[in-house]
This record gives structure tokens, sequence and C-alpha cells, in this order.
């Protein structure tokens, strides 16, 4: 059918005029889009993936010479780079969790008919739009300890949330689940409002209880977009580096991101970052990959 | 129609002409972001003035300046025509060709003899002792100190301090002193504390802060002619200086986690702490009363000495290079022609660049010209720097990696910490194939 489509050609028009047929406006249109990824991201990807098995340093005029999987044993024994891993992680964690709970629980909040819901949706969805290094630098002086509001507000004197090698991975956790919970109640709100109304009607005349209507109807149905959310959310904070980078520079808040920019523009050890950033992308891959199969369950039910 | 066609590319000729020849009488030199770069600016307008040489100093944050220099350097660009470096690139910088060879330059004005030798042994030449130079000295800078003179000129405080430690409060003469100090002036219910260091690990400014304590022991970091560490790094002394650091962390203001020039010297015009660590070249605001409301009532001193008497400081500072990848080198050159005359200097001293000339810094007029000149004069004939071999960055953020979670994290000893250190420096010297 595609083909029919693509083949009639209207006499009138002046793409007729010019001898154009829909096949060569299709391919102008996408050709130079295929080029621009194949130049821009395939390339790329697949010369660094090369390099990967080099000891290139883009500093030197050095050339670069093939070492195998040594970059890549060698990273891999590295116990700095699995703590790194470890912290992205415990990151990962918390911070997407912190967001689907915030976020949902402000859907649900939202998904009711109360006044100026509009006005409301539209003032919590303004963190996301702020940059990310804009509010880096002012959660950092909400966190200060002399004179930062959150432990004026909270009563708590001079607590060190990011001086406490303990605290900082949650401090910046806790700024990225104030900027991006917004983005999941927004994909949950637009799931909550899809659930047919009759659903409850039939629920409430059977006298089910709100948890009992939440677990069966409520949450099974939103699942797949929340899902998604998830899934966005976890590559996010998988890749963090601006927050987290700006915030603090403790040892316990380093996460691989951070660690692959020393690596590649501090160290300038070009082929050992690009092993490390094949190492990231794999994982990253597969965390996906197993969600998409998730997902794709929850869709089938 | 042909006769517009031809009149366009002969406008679109012209001005490519025209447009070559502006390139041409233009220079960019790179710096970081900070005052000096302004003065510098200032300077090079003088040039401009004198010669119709338009010369842009172009700037960029401290903590991107290494690496946006970098990556036009590896890309080969000709952005720049100078760039004013830091010491610890002239390794990376000069083996990888992309600084220009000043060797000749250097020796036809006799540099080694006009500039302070602390400056051109670390801002100028690599390798160590050999007599290649790739940079002239341009902004000297070390660490000092800045001290709340009206706090320490207290009567009050004055008497219940040498009650407690039964000697006078004053300037710290060494750096049980300075500890000692940090100590009396440490009042967290009254919002004041001891002292300010360096402790941000994103660069160098805790290891440069590390440094003033390991200098000053008599440590120093490795025998950097033949990449020894062991014995070196993890020394006595070297131990015994890294703990006396982290124990300078305890009277630091709180959240004093990620403090580098810009904290510090908040510590003092937020009436934060007693004393506090900085570079040279940020001290102009302290007496400005416009940037320091206790301007009048600050006062600076030079690193202490150690246990021994030893006594040094952190290098800071920058030579200026020109990049190989110019294609403006030969107006560079006469714009360094220009930078090194006596004169030049001296208007750079004055503008408030620190000059690193020998005669501009020994004369009286430099040395009353501000409270902290002299400070400055005594520091920079007493001060050693980091590694300056290629890989350096990546000694440095092995130190950090080390050193940060002791000092601020309590984590380990100084001697595990120190060891660790020395295993990954020998690791990393063996993998470029500096040590067998």
């Amino acid at each position: 059918m595609a083909t029919a489509v693509l083949t009639r050609l209207d006499p009138q028009s002046k793409a007729a005029a010019r001898g154009w047929s829909d096949l060569t406006i299709r391919n102008v249109f996408i050709i130079p889009t295929i080029l621009f990824l194949i130049v821009f991201n395939i390339f790329p990807l697949i010369y660094s993936l090369g390099y990967s098995f080099t000891d290139f340093r883009a500093s030197t005029n050095s050339a670069a010479n093939f070492i195998g999987l040594q970059n890549y044993r060698e990273l891999l024994n590295d116990p700095f780079i699995w703590s790194n891993f470890a912290i992205t992680a415990k990151y990962v964690i918390v911070s997407v969790a912190g967001q689907v709970l915030v976020g949902f629980g402000t859907a649900m909040l939202l998904n009711r008919d109360i006044p100026l819901k509009g006005l409301l949706t539209t003032l919590l969805l303004l963190p996301m739009m702020l940059s990310m290094a804009v509010v880096g630098l002012f959660w950092k002086l909400l966190y200060d300890p002399s004179f930062g509001i959150i432990n004026y507000a909270l009563g708590l004197g001079k607590f060190e949330w990011l001086s406490n090698p303990d605290m900082a991975l949650y401090a910046v956790a806790i700024t990225d689940i104030w900027m991006w919970s917004p983005f999941v109640m927004l994909l949950s709100l637009a799931g909550l409002s899809a659930v047919p109304k009759h659903l409850y009607e039939a629920a409430a005349i059977d006298r089910a209880g709100p948890l009992y209507t939440f677990f069966r109807i409520t949450l099974p149905l939103v699942a797949p977009i929340l899902m998604i959310a998830i899934i966005f959310r976890t590559m996010e904070a998988f890749k963090t580096f601006d927050l987290a980078y700006i915030l603090t520079s403790q040892p316990t808040t380093e996460v691989i991101s951070i660690r692959l920019y020393k690596m590649a523009f501090q160290e300038w050890q070009t082929g050992r970052s690009c092993a490390l950033a094949y190492i990231v992308l794999i994982m990253i891959l597969a965390i996906t990959n197993i969600y998409v199969k998730y997902l794709n369950k929850v869709k089938e039910r | 129609m042909r006769k517009t066609l031809t009149g366009m590319l002969a406008g679109i000729g012209f001005s490519l002409a025209c447009g070559t020849s502006a390139f041409a009488a233009e220079l960019t030199i790179f710096w970081a972001e900070w005052d000096p770069a302004n003065y510098l600016q200032e300077l090079a307008n003088l040039y401009e003035a004198e010669t119709g040489v338009k010369v842009t100093v172009e700037t960029t944050p401290w903590s991107d300046f290494q690496t946006k220099a970098f990556t036009e350097f590896n890309a080969k660009g000709s952005a720049y025509d100078m760039v004013v470096g830091d010491s610890q690139w002239l390794g990376a910088a000069s083996e990888a060709g992309h600084y220009v060879d000043l060797t000749d330059f250097f020796n036809k004005h006799k540099l080694s003899e006009t500039m302070a030798p602390a400056t051109v042994k670390y801002y100028a030449e690599y390798p160590s002792a050999s007599g290649k130079y790739w940079a002239i000295p341009a902004e000297g800078d070390a660490v000092g100190w800045s001290y709340r003179k009206d706090w320490f000129e207290d009567p009050k405080e004055k008497e219940s301090f040498k009650a407690k430690y039964g000697y006078d409060l004053d300037v710290p003469k060494d750096w049980k002193q300075l500890r000692d100090i940090a100590e009396f002036f440490h009042r967290p219910d009254q919002n004041r504390y001891g002292i300010a260091i360096y402790t941000d690990n994103s660069y160098d400014a805790m290891v440069m802060g590390v440094e003033n304590a390991i200098f000053s022991w008599g440590g120093e970091l490795g025998d950097y002619a033949n990449y020894k560490v062991d014995g070196i790094i993890n020394s006595d002394k070297n131990v015994a200086a890294l703990e006396a650091y982290k124990e300078l962390y305890k009277f630091t203001p709180p959240g004093w986690a990620k403090s580098f020039f810009i904290e510090d010297n908040q510590a003092i015009t937020e009436n934060l702490a007693a004393m506090s660590m900085n570079y040279f070249a940020f001290f102009p605001a302290l007496v400005n009363e416009a940037s320091n409301p206790n301007a009048k009532g600050t006062g600076f001193f030079a690193n202490p000495a150690g246990p021994s008497g030893d006594q040094y400081a952190a290098l800071g500072g920058q030579g200026i290079s020109i990049v190989s990848y110019s294609q403006n080198q030969e107006e560079a050159f006469k714009f360094l022609e220009w930078f090194v005359k006596d004169e030049t200097q001296k208007k750079w001293a004055e503008l408030g660049g620190y000059t690193c000339n020998k005669a501009v810094l020994e004369s009286a007029e430099f040395q009353n010209a501000t409270p902290y000149n002299k400070a400055f004069y005594e520091t920079m004939f007493k001060v050693k720097d980091f590694w300056a071999t290629p890989e350096y960055a990546e000694l440095l953020i092995q130190m950090n990696q080390r050193v940060y979670p002791f000092i601020t994290g309590d984590q380990g000893t100084a001697k595990e910490v120190l060891d660790s250190l020395a295993a990954d420096w020998n690791a990393t010297f063996k993998k470029y194939n500096r040590v067998q």
C-alpha cells in the first residue's frame, strides 16, 4: 500500500511540474538525515570502537598502537572503576525510585477535579524546563550549611549535605528527583486520564476498596506508560554528569560519566576512555533491553 | 548579467583580501578567566597603541581551561596564537609539538638571567635541567596566606591566646603555630572558624594545598629527573605533612569540601575564617574595599616553615607560549620581544600582573606597592611544583583519588594513602615506559 501511495503523483502538483516523483521527494528528505546520522553518529561510534583497542592519546603525536583487549581488561580490573559503577547503580536506583514515587503520587493527586488544575500542572512542570547547570548551582546554595534555606527550613543546624561523603550522593539524587519527577508525573497523568471511568464504576459497585482498585485497575493500566518513563529516566540517570559535577566533588558522587570525562578530557587517555564508553554503552543497552522486554510483557497482559 | 556577476566576484575578492590583511595584524592569547587576564588585556592594549597590532586575550573558566586548550591543540587548530598555559602542561605540550621551541629566543634575551630562577625552572624549561625552553615566564604566582589582622590584634584575643598556648598571637612562623591559631579561632557557635584551605579535587587545588605542607616538611613528590617515587612520596616527612593538612581541615567552616580560590577569599570577606590559603593572584580583591568589607583588617603572610625550618610553597602561575599551529608566529614573536622588555615588565606589575622579572621583583617600588607584594617576592624564591610530565593529569587525578577521602572523609591512614599513591604513580610511569 505504501508503494501505491509513493508511486501515485498528482499530475497538477508542483513536484510533477518539476519532474519529481514522490520517491525523489522522499529521498530528498531522508538521504540527508541518513547521511547526517552516518557522519555524526555511526562513523564516530565505529571509529571509537577501533580506538578502544589501542593506546591512542589525542594529546600526543604518537601513533595509536593496537593493544587488543588490554584497555577492557585493565578497566574491568580497576577497583576505582567498579566503585564508580557501584555509585552510579546506587544513584540510578535512588533517583529513579524517588522520581517514580513522587511523580506518580503527584499525578494521582492531580488526576481529579481540583480548582486551577491546569495552572498547578504547568507550575509543577517548571523544574524540568531549567538547565541542569543552573539547577546544580542554585541547589548548591540551597544546601549550603551556613546560609542554605534547606537547613533553615528543616531546622538541621549546620548539616553538611554536600561535604558529608555518605550524604552527598543522596543530596544529588534529591535534586534530580526535584527536577525530573514532573516528567514522570506528566506521563503518569496521561496514563491515568486514559483509564476508562467505567472500570472504577464497576469496582465501586463490587465494593472494591481503594487499595484493591489501585493495584488491580489503576496500576496495571498505567504500567506500560510508567515503564516508558522509567526507561527514559534510567537511561538519563545512568548518564548523569552535570548535577553531580557541579554540586559536589566527593569521590562518593563520582558517577561513571564523570570518571569517563576525566579520563577522556583531563588525562587524554583516548583509547582507554573509548573502551570505558563502550562498557557503559553495553550496560545501558542491557538494562534498557530488560526494561523493554518487561514493557512488552506488561502490554501483553 | 555577466557584468553584475563579475562585479560581485570582484567585491567578494576585495573583501576577502582586506579580511586577510586585517587578520594578519591580530593576535589571540588564550588564558583562564581571572583578574590577571584582564590586566594582560590592558597591557596588550598598550601594545596595540604602539604597533597597531590588535591583541585579544580570550578567556575561559578555570575548570575548562586545560580541556579547551588541549582540545584546540589536539585538533591542530589555529584559534590561539599564544597561550598562557599552566606549568604542568610543559611536558605534554612540548613533547606533542603543540608549543614552539623558544630556546633561541630565551637565550638571545638572556631570560634565564633576568627572570626569577624558580619561574625559569618551572614555567619555561622542559625536561628539567635540559636548557630547552618552551614558554616565557609571564604570571608568577604561588600559594600564600591572608589573615584577619583585626582579629589577631584584638588585645583580648592576644591575652587569651597567650594564656592557652604560652606564646604571643602573631603571624604564624611555622605550621605548628598555624595549627594552634586555627584551633584558637575555631568557634562554630559564633559562626567563626579557624582556617580556610583548598579542598577542591576537580583539578589541582587540593593537591597544591597539600604540597604546601609537604614541601615545608622538607618532603618531595618524587625524583623528577628519574621518575622515582618509592620512599619519596610516601616518606615519613610526607606522612606527617599530610596528617598536618588533614588536621587543619577540622578547623575549616562547615561544608568546606569543595573549596578553591573563590571560597577561600569568601572566608575572609564573609568573616568566616581567621586565616585563608590562596594564590597571590587572588589577593588584589582582598585589599579592595569594594570587594572586601574587611580590607583594612586583612593582612598577608608567606607559607610558614615546617618543623625542621624548611620553608617552601606550591607554585602557581604560568608562562606564555607560542602555539605551533598559529599562522601569526612572526607577529607573536614580536609581541614577546616587547613583553620581555624591562619597561613592559614594570608596566605589567603596575597594572596588577605578577611579573617574574627579577629586577622589578627586587625593587622597593614593587615590594611596597601592595601589602602582599613583599610576601610574594619572598615566596617566589622558594617555590616548588608538581610533575610536568606529559602524563601529569593522570598523576594529579590519582593523587586526588587517594588524598581527598583521607582529608575530608577520614578514610584510611596517611601512610596507607601515600603508599597506595606511590603504587599508582609507579604503575603510571611503567605504563609510559618512564621506568622499567
